[in-house]
């Protein structure tokens, strides 16, 4: 079961509560829908106003731009409980900003931050994020798109590749190269999505089809240099700092994603009968699912430990990237295992195992795959 | 105006309920509990009053073990305004939770009492009735509508014929029925105040009520299980099984 009475030193009766609000926030709001979006590729847009109306977008924001002071455990138990509906694109795109925004949180300038922050967090606006390019997302220091400067403008030359919310988002944060070749000339600058120049296609996909995945191109596209996000220059080290976060979340998820196929293979191995007898009093499916449970429990633990040791101010890159490969791998392994004891019912379209195992590869290859991932941590462990 | 309203700490509706080997009760153990689902409707209606500008104060009142104070909470984060926990570990009746919430009502000075038409654990449906005939104050039970003006107040009931509509006088003692409003989720910004508002502690002793059983539970058994059906050939068949097995044509 996803911790609900347990015994922890990391969540309090408030997060519990939090706990009850977005689980009867996803039983009302989105379970019923889910299925229908997905084959739509969109959810409505005042998903984002309802979701802010429950404080889920602001966790961890400054309040005076309207956000909500709390810790991390929070959006632990928000990706938890989102993943029971078993729709990543709905939690991607919703939670798009989560991505999209915190560069701007913690180095942009207070004009920035009162421009775009608070109708982001009020569920008015869209935010998202803007770093991968057709030539590759893996190496973000390789990036080609281009800032040119022009008096009190940047000119934008370029296109980003996969970005999520990257249809009818209303703020892109958008890695651009502003200095010389390396990680050394890459900043960060906010485009907003009526600039003139600035297109954008819809792309077709495996999984998260309700999330609006786009194409970005930018054809000489003017932005005011207020717009830049910190310091020339210096935007790697933002993209780096928050990649920790986003992979902490996306483990998170992932694992969520792998509790909910947990839930749905123990409950049809409950209810199916095959030769005379329930499904699960069989020793090989009763495995599978202890299996499954082993690795998420396991995944769980890891990711408590690392929230908690992150809020003691430790640095805990590799241990992040080796979460997110156990993580994502288990999501994988369980949607896998789900889908076999479903059998042919799992395979059919619209179910949440069915939809789960079509979004297991993006959670190991986005945000960082799971090559990368060990690779960064193998450096990091000094091997 | 001020609005009491009862919330009762019971099984979350979700679970399935388990009765212990002894037979003497249900298996409380690790259980998941949560706040009784007709008195989210009438921490819910409360609400609505004060937010149409009727009602300045919304006191949440519990009965039971110190826990119950989990309940107030989830109250006081929907947008209850303070809290009393009235504490006990004695399994409490109908009429002792009457009784304790007269006692309050004394103290408060309430103009509705709001509780839920029965608790989803034992449902006794009794609370709400004795209590108003404890204070001898106008009743409006099973309320799908409750409309405030001019110190009275129309109470639409759901009753076996329809709707019944009464007007009754305040102060009064209405319960909820299902179709009264949709309970909100506490947001997180309120769960984060409800830390912060009031809970009053008592005790019934303090209140001056006994409460001593006044039942004894002999057993406490699982209900039958469900017979398998049969199959019927033809709506002659069916109709002589109806007439001569179950004997209700
Ligand atoms: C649905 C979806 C949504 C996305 N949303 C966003 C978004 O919002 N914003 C954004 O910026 N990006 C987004 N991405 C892009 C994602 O982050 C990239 O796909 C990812 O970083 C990998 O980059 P790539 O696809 O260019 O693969 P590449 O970098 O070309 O890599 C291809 C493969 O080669 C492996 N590889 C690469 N280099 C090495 C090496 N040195 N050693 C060993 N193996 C290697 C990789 O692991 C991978 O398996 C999204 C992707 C998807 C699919």
């Amino acid at each position: 079961m996803i911790p609900n009475q347990k015994q922890s030193p990391y969540y309090t009766d408030e997060h519990e509560a939090f706990r009850a609000t977005v689980r009867r926030f996803v039983e009302r709001e989105v379970e019923p829908y889910v299925a229908e979006w997905d084959e739509a590729e969109e959810f409505p847009r005042e998903m984002y106003k309802k979701a802010s109306e429950l404080g889920l977008l602001q966790l961890g924001y400054p309040e005076e731009y309207g956000g909500i002071a709390c810790d991390r455990f929070y959006g632990i138990i928000l990706s938890q409980e989102l993943a029971r509906a078993g729709c990543g694109g709905l939690s991607a795109s919703l939670m798009s900003h989560t991505i999209g925004t915190p560069h701007l949180s913690m180095f942009g300038s207070d004009e920035l931050k009162a421009r775009v922050l608070p109708p982001v967090l009020a569920g008015e606006k869209i935010a998202a994020l803007a770093v991968t390019e057709p030539s590759g997302g893996s190496d973000v220091a390789a990036l080609k798109t281009t800032a040119r400067r022009d008096g009190d403008d940047y000119v934008v030359n370029g296109q980003k590749m996969f970005i999520t919310s990257g249809f009818r988002a209303d703020f892109y944060t958008v890695a651009v190269r502003t200095g010389g070749p390396g990680l050394g000339g890459i900043s960060l600058l906010l485009i907003e999505r009526d600039r003139p120049g600035f297109d954008r296609t819809k792309l077709k996909k495996m999984g998260w089809w309700a999330s609006d995945t786009a194409a970005l191109y930018f054809d000489d596209v003017r932005v005011p240099t207020a717009n830049l996000i910190g310091e020339e220059n210096q935007g790697f080290k933002a993209i780096m700092h928050n990649f920790n976060y986003e992979r902490l979340g996306m483990a998170a998820s992932a694992l969520g994603y792998a509790q909910t196929c947990l839930d749905e293979a123990s409950a049809y191995g409950r209810e199916r009968h095959t030769f005379g007898k329930p499904l699960i009093e069989n020793q090989v499916i009763r495995h599978k699912l202890v299996d499954m449970a082993m690795r998420i429990n396991s995944g769980v633990a890891y990711l408590e430990d690392l929230t908690w040791r992150d809020m003691q101010g430790e640095r805990i890159v590799a241990d992040v990237c080796m979460l997110k490969v156990h993580a994502t791998s288990t999501m994988e392994f369980c949607a896998n295992e789900a889908m076999q004891i479903l059998g042919g019912a799992g395979y059919m379209r619209g179910g949440k195992v069915e939809r789960i195992y079509r979004e297991t590869k993006v959670m190991a290859i986005g945000g960082g795959s799971a090559e990368i991932m060990k690779d960064l941590a193998a450096r990091q462990m000094g091997l | 105006m001020k609005v009491l309203v009862a919330v009762k700490r019971v099984v979350d509706y979700n679970v399935k309920i388990r009765v212990k080997a002894d037979q003497t009760g249900v298996d409380l153990n690790n259980v998941k509990m949560s706040m009784n689902p007709f008195d989210e409707i009438g921490v819910e209606e409360a609400l609505r009053m004060k937010e149409a500008g009727s009602v300045e104060e919304i006191v949440a009142v519990s009965i039971g073990v110190q826990q119950c104070q989990e309940t107030i909470r989830t109250a006081l984060a929907m947008g209850a305004d303070r809290g009393i926990l009235v504490k006990t570990e004695q399994e409490l009746e109908p009429l002792h939770v009457a009784k304790i919430m007269a006692a309050l009502i004394a103290e408060e000075q309430p103009d509705v009492v709001i509780l839920g038409k029965q608790a989803i654990d034992d449902d006794c449906n009794q609370t709400g009735q004795m209590l108003a005939a404890l204070m001898d104050w106008p009743q409006g039970t099973f309320a799908s509508k409750i409309e405030l003006a001019d110190g009275k107040a129309n109470v639409t009931r759901e009753v076996d014929g329809g709707l019944q509509t009464l007007t009754l006088d305040l102060p009064m003692v209405v319960t909820t029925d299902l179709r009264l409003n949709e309970p909100r989720y506490a947001s997180l910004p309120n769960i984060m105040k409800a830390k912060k508002k009031p809970i009053d502690e008592k005790t019934p002793e303090e209140l001056g009520v006994d409460t001593a059983p006044r039942l004894t539970t002999l057993k406490v058994e699982d209900p039958p299980a469900r017979q398998a059906g049969v199959k019927v050939e033809d709506v002659a068949d069916l109709v002589d099984k109806l007439r001569n097995e179950a004997g209700v044509i």
